[in-house]
């Protein structure tokens, strides 16, 4: 056996590479702390009927707009998967770089309505509903910041043809963070 | 790993788009349910109804179709697909033990003061009758 790399690195009893069987684990365990919160928010947004007041202030354009930049970058995602598969590390990287522009392009149009909405004096302690709502947005804002650093590091590499299998693992993660979206967006903007 | 390979030459990039397509429509569907929903209501299916089930309904839908064919857990192995459900059980069971003390206020042997209180002051504040079940709640959704 090679020991150029760790045993752990190399070790697999489920078949599946111990990179990306990390990568399932986090999601694991983000689904407990997503779930959690969304679900005491749904607990909570039942119990209180006076939120349905507060919640149709949040702006549907603003979530739906996120939205289509989210499905968007994720298709760039899976397709930098797919060229990585194909070893093309640089167009891999590319279409990283891509994904990460929606990630920014998400955070850029999240700031504009944060903006407005505490200029208009909602915010984190006005009430139950805005607390939640910047805490599971703002949760899921830093996951998204988190996944451009991580994504930059690993284009760069796929740039230079290393480290191809991390271009999918980026990518699980990343879609997980947009699934979590597709759930915030009708819970905050559409069923209220 | 051959297997996953067939799988990438199954799946060009016209197949993730096509994924990304359904996608969109289905977003488009989701942001109308709310909009659509007052105008084609009747009978027992309210609007508020059509509009949960756009909303919610929609997003299983897309989360299905973003873990199944972005994230490849179709051809995954099934311990990922065990795994996950798991977690989304534990997340169950957590809303299932702990929503019922939050959803009311009030059991047989004990009341949540605060809360009542709060919902009181907040409907009264928004001129809403406090007292009406789950007042003008149904209504808010529709907009």
């Amino acid at each position: 056996m090679s020991m150029t790399k760790p045993i752990a690195t190399t070790r697999s009893a489920t078949g599946i590479p111990t990179g990306k069987l990390a990568v399932w684990w986090v999601i694991g365990s983000e689904i407990v702390i997503f779930g959690g919160l969304l679900a005491s928010y749904v607990m909570h947004r039942l119990g209180h009927p006076e939120w349905a007041e507060y919640a149709s202030h949040t702006n549907t354009w603003f979530g739906g707009a996120n939205t289509f930049v989210l499905l968007t970058s994720s298709l760039f995602a899976v397709l930098a998967h797919h060229a990585a598969e194909q070893g093309d590390g640089k167009k891999a990287a590319k279409w990283l770089l891509g994904t990460c522009a929606g990630g920014l392009v998400f955070l850029c149009i999240k700031a504009v309505e944060w903006t407005g909405e505490i200029q208009h004096g909602y915010t984190i302690t006005s009430n139950g509903f805005w607390s939640f709502y910047y805490t599971a947005a703002g949760l899921h804002a830093l996951h998204v910041i988190a996944g451009c650093i991580i994504m930059l590091i690993i284009a760069n590499d796929a740039r230079k043809g290393k480290e191809l299998q991390r271009v999918e693992l980026i990518g699980i993660y990343w879609h997980f963070v947009d699934i979590v979206w597709i759930f915030l967006f009708p819970l905050l903007y559409i069923a209220k | 790993m051959a297997e996953h390979q067939d799988h990438a030459e199954d799946h060009g990039q016209a197949y993730y788009v096509k994924i990304w397509a359904i996608l969109l429509v289905l977003l488009i569907l989701s942001i109308l349910g709310p909009i659509v929903a007052p105008h084609v209501a009747f009978g027992f299916l309210e609007a508020w109804m059509i509009t949960l089930m756009t909303a919610f309904g929609i997003a299983v839908v897309k989360a299905y179709l973003v873990a199944a064919n972005f994230m490849h857990l179709n051809v995954e192995k099934r311990y990922i697909t065990y795994l996950l459900t798991t977690m989304i059980v534990l997340m169950l069971l957590f809303f299932a033990g702990t929503a019922p003390d939050v959803m009311k206020h009030k059991g047989q042997n004990w009341e949540n003061v605060a809360a009542e209180a709060e919902v009181e002051r907040a409907l009264a504040a928004e001129g809403k009758d406090p007292h009406a079940e789950h007042g003008g709640d149904h209504d808010d959704a529709a907009h």
